[in-house]
């Protein structure tokens, strides 16, 4: 029996993200496309019309140095742009925008969970350029076309290029989805991964455990966590094969199919690029000045990481709130103005009604927390109620619908539907009365001995309440009654 | 007044006739049409001429005088250049790439011009996308020097130089790369002024090599360039590049003679290859200068010997992206092929002439894998020793005064089979782009009965000083009131 040698892969991802900026890259048309008729978000600029010429967005400038500072990235005091020169239809100048040797950030890195496991990859660096237009072949009366739809051309994307690192499938997925958590938070990049406005190219390559890296082969185009994983995993295995079977691996780019799962050898007609990189020459150097920097830097929110764990430290959820609730920079603000805003109510108990009811009726609603009518303090004041024992669970429950259909406040519904939880003692004396006197042979099989019939007395007071009285004092006065006579 | 008369206005003339309601601006335009369709079958000078749109033209100007709203350039017709984007009126830029394109948009420096009154007459012919000096590069034939039918009249603004010096525009727009404007104005006899790079928006500017592409004006005067320079100068938010620095009134600074004015002389620019009759016309022109007060001082910038060499690896460089756009794809020529890069290749085989694949293929040498240190990196470090050059000569001169071309207008055909004596043309007038300076040529004298250019080189920004002293230099010589003769024509009236 032989063991099978063991080749470590050594990973390196080139994630592509488009910023959520108002306007194109270089000039004022509407970066947002979707949904919009094919080549009606375009000008003079984005088609590259003889004559037309580049003006840098700011506002896309600032998303990528905000990146890259928030990836500990260093940024140049002095960038540029460069043409890179290929020949594509979708390619409206024959060149690309893009950045080549001076980046706005170099250097970096990312820390990541990865299982019970904090990890960091280090990331090379963070530049800016515009996206291509879409190319669509169809056919048209029978006859074989290509389509070009140039609102996609010009949109702002930066590219975040990672140092390559011995990781697995599983941690290069885990990276990418937090990689794309904190463009979310810090609202950079929309994180919709199936329309493409995040996607990854993938380079992988094995070498036995201290060894030298072998050939690199590239996956084009990933764009969701599990293709990232199943696509390394693949390919893994694929040139593991090889290896094993005395083959070489040949250094080429691959395309991911999504139904079959595999990656594909792509047209080896395509040889080697060579881009013919050069300034661009019209537009002048980026100079970036150190107060602005500082304004940037200034407003970084807290990363999700750092989230996640004050919420699990200082917060004292549970791992699995804390989770959820960092995972979106909206809904993790939300969480916490209502924590700031109760009065009784602990984190904790807010984190049990954000991540169970509230998160339940966001969703049958199709709604998020910024876009439905609840706000933080209103459901600071619900949890407070429940704290406070004035209402119970089950009107908390109802008290919550009731304001996600109108955004009426918690206490204001519980006084019109008469919700609020009865703890006077004599009020209760009442309804324990009337139940034991409704209920004789309940009454009696408990003074038999049969005492857990209980519950169901108790059942009956608070059906008799409408959920309106409180279940301990309920308890404490049926068990009075029932044994004093 | 005849024809003629009014066909060899300045713009000063003009707006003064035009003002004092002595010729309204349409029969002006209809004077130089008129102009234009008797002469312009001899000189080719442009590619599309648009009547309807120059009459519509005028009689808005009209108004504009009626009104009051008229500003020094209302009513006076004009050319552009075929590099210049016009909205809804062809622009081909001499290439059969774009014979038919018809562009969404007009170039911020057409579009201030018409905003201040300008009539546009027509489009001027060109060498094919700015590249050649003699203007014999164009898709549209060549263009015919007035001072000689059978010789160049330089380029690329071939067209636009000869428009004005056969009468049949009061100015035109040209752009200058390499000296395209100042290399015809010296060989046709015209002003050809060249601001800083960045003083005029290169936007709607079809880019041959974007780095060093300049718009400016052809004239028949110092005043009128001024004039025309001071509408279309400023900042335009459209184009980086272009200059954040107030544009002050360049023919006010006109006036004045030299005395005190440190003039120099680079000695480099006598080299070999300079016809003594152009090396005789430019000693009188320094003694003129002399007599008007001017220190005349020789000096050097001993890095000219590489400019044109160093031009030769940016500007196609630069002219390999610019020009990858016209793939067939989305405007222009679209030969049809097998799949897409079947149609870029048929498009682009068909589409571009000799020189413009010439320079393509160049400028995709110096800067594929391995070759682009060599080439365009030691280029633009030598592109910044041509400048340190201008900075220190400015440290000891106001201004620097050279010849514009070793050479006056060449025979059509004498040089189209060696591009590198081609390219000799533009030696004098490659470093001042390369340096991003303004510069004027004026007409500086005749040798053997065809035009000399002076230039006239400035620090950057400083136009209204080199405005200034080749005013004053005009004034003193005269050499723009002479005219081609009727008779070098091919007879016209049998």
């Amino acid at each position: 029996v032989t063991t099978e040698i063991t080749y470590e892969p050594v990973v390196g991802l080139e994630v592509h993200a488009q910023l959520r900026t108002r306007s194109k890259m270089f000039c004022g048309c509407p970066a947002d496309y979707s949904g919009a008729p094919p080549n009606t978000h375009c000008c003079p600029v984005c088609l590259g019309m003889p004559g037309s010429l580049p003006v840098i967005n700011s506002r896309a400038l600032e998303f990528g140095l905000i990146t890259a500072l928030a990836l500990h990235s260093r940024i140049a005091p002095e960038s540029k742009f460069d043409r890179k020169n290929y020949s594509y239809p979708d390619i409206p100048k024959g060149y690309q925008i893009s950045q080549y040797d001076e980046p706005i950030g170099t250097g970096g890195w990312l820390e990541y969970e990865s299982g019970d496991r904090t990890l960091r990859w280090d990331i090379r660096r963070v530049h800016l350029e515009e996206d291509t237009g879409k190319s669509l072949h169809t056919s048209v009366d029978g006859r074989e076309v290509s389509l070009v739809d140039y609102n996609r051309a010009g949109v702002p994307l930066m590219e975040i290029v990672t140092e390559p690192a011995a990781r697995t499938p599983a941690e290069a997925r885990d990276f990418f989805e937090a990689l794309r958590r904190v463009l979310m938070y810090l609202g950079v990049n929309d994180g919709n991964l199936q329309e493409g406005s995040m996607r990854a190219d993938i380079n992988v390559s094995l070498r036995l455990p201290g060894g030298e890296p072998g050939t690199k082969v590239e996956i084009k185009n990933l764009n969701s966590f599990r293709a990232v994983q199943r696509a390394l995993e693949y390919e893994i295995e694929r040139q593991s094969g090889l290896l094993r079977s005395g083959q070489r691996v040949e250094q080429e780019t691959r395309g991911w199919s999504e139904t079959v799962e595999i990656t594909v050898g792509q047209r080896s007609k395509e040889y080697a690029h060579d881009y013919r990189y050069f300034p661009e020459p019209d537009l002048p150097p980026l100079r970036i000045a150190d107060h602005e920097l500082d304004r940037l830097r200034r407003s970084i929110p807290e990363l999700p990481l750092a989230r996640l764990e004050r919420f699990r430290s200082q917060l004292d959820l549970t791992p699995l709130h804390a989770e959820v609730l960092s995972r979106d920079r909206n809904l993790a603000d939300f969480f916490e103005g209502a924590v700031t805003a109760a009065a009784a109510a602990s984190a904790r108990s807010i984190a049990n009604w954000m991540t169970g009811d509230v998160l339940r009726l966001l969703g049958e609603r199709d709604e998020t927390v910024d876009t439905g009518r609840v706000t933080p303090p209103q459901i600071a004041e619900l949890v407070d109620l429940v704290e406070r024992g004035e209402i119970s669970t089950p009107a908390a429950k109802q008290t919550l619908e009731h304001m996600f259909d109108s955004g009426e406040a918690a206490a204001s519904i519980v006084d019109r539907l008469g919700l609020r939880q009865v703890t006077d003692v004599d009020a209760v004396e009442s309804l324990v009365l009337e139940v034991i006197a409704a209920n004789p042979t309940l009454v009696d099989t408990y003074r038999a001995g049969k005492t857990n019939v209980i519950k169901r007395l108790m059942g009956e007071a608070m059906k008799a309440s409408r959920g309106t009285a409180n279940p301990e004092t309920v308890m404490r006065v049926l068990e009075e009654r029932l044994s004093s006579t | 007044m005849t024809d003629t008369d009014l066909a060899y206005l300045t713009v000063r003339d003009a707006g003064r006739l035009l003002r004092s309601r002595e010729v309204s601006s349409v029969e002006l335009t209809q004077a130089a049409l008129r102009r234009i369709d008797e002469v312009d079958q001899y000189f080719s000078a442009f590619i599309t001429v648009t009547a309807d749109v120059a009459l519509m033209l005028a009689e808005a100007a009209d108004r504009m005088m009626r009104q009051g709203t008229d500003t020094a350039l209302t009513g006076v017709p004009m050319a552009a250049k075929d590099i210049l984007s016009t909205r809804g009126i062809t622009t081909t830029c001499g290439s059969r790439v774009l014979e038919h394109y018809v562009p969404q948009y007009s170039a911020t420096a057409t579009r201030r011009l018409e905003e201040a009154g300008a009539v546009l007459l027509g489009k001027t012919n060109m060498d094919e996308f700015a590249m050649g000096s003699s203007n014999e590069n164009s898709a549209f034939g060549p263009v015919r020097n007035p001072w000689d039918p059978e010789r160049v009249p330089g380029g690329s603004s071939g067209g636009s130089a000869v428009a004005v010096a056969a009468g049949e525009a009061v100015y035109a727009l040209g752009t200058d790369t390499g000296g395209s404007i100042r290399q015809p104005a010296a060989l046709s006899g015209v002003v050809g002024f060249k601001p800083t790079y960045g003083r005029v928006s290169r936007y709607g500017l079809v880019a041959f090599a974007s780095s060093l592409d300049q718009i400016g004006p052809l004239t028949r005067t110092v005043w009128d360039s001024a004039a025309v320079l001071e509408v279309m100068a400023g900042l335009d938010p459209l184009d980086s590049t272009s200059l954040d620095a107030p544009v002050p009134s360049y023919t006010s600074a006109l006036g004045g003679d030299l005395r005190g004015r440190r003039l120099g002389v680079p000695r480099e620019y006598f080299s070999e290859g300079m016809e003594q009759g152009v090396e005789q016309a430019i000693r009188t022109a320094l003694a003129a200068l002399g007599d008007l007060g001017a220190e005349i001082q020789e000096i050097s910038l001993p890095h000219t010997q590489y400019a044109l060499s160093t031009y030769y690896v940016i500007s196609p460089a630069e002219a390999m992206a610019n020009l990858a756009r016209y793939d067939g794809v989305r405007y222009g020529l679209s030969v049809e092929g097998e799949d897409a890069w079947d149609l870029f290749g048929r498009t682009r085989e068909s589409g571009f002439g000799p020189e413009v694949k010439r320079r393509i293929l160049l400028g995709t040498y110096v800067l594929s894998a391995g070759y682009y240190d060599a080439y365009y990196r030691k280029a633009l470090q030598v592109r910044t020793l041509v400048r340190q050059d201008f900075e220190r000569a400015f440290e000891g001169v106001d201004l620097i005064v050279a010849p514009t071309s070793p050479t006056t207008a060449f025979r059509l055909g004498e040089r189209t089979d060696n591009p590198l004596h081609m390219y000799l043309s533009d030696v004098y007038t490659v470093p001042i782009n390369m340096a991003g300076l303004p510069a004027i040529s004026v007409p500086a004298g005749f040798s053997e009965g065809l035009p000399v250019g002076l230039q006239f080189i400035g620090p950057a920004l400083q136009e209204s000083a080199i405005l200034q002293a080749a005013h004053a230099f005009e004034q003193a010589t005269q050499h723009h009131c002479r005219r081609p003769s009727r008779e070098a024509l091919p007879s016209s009236s049998t």
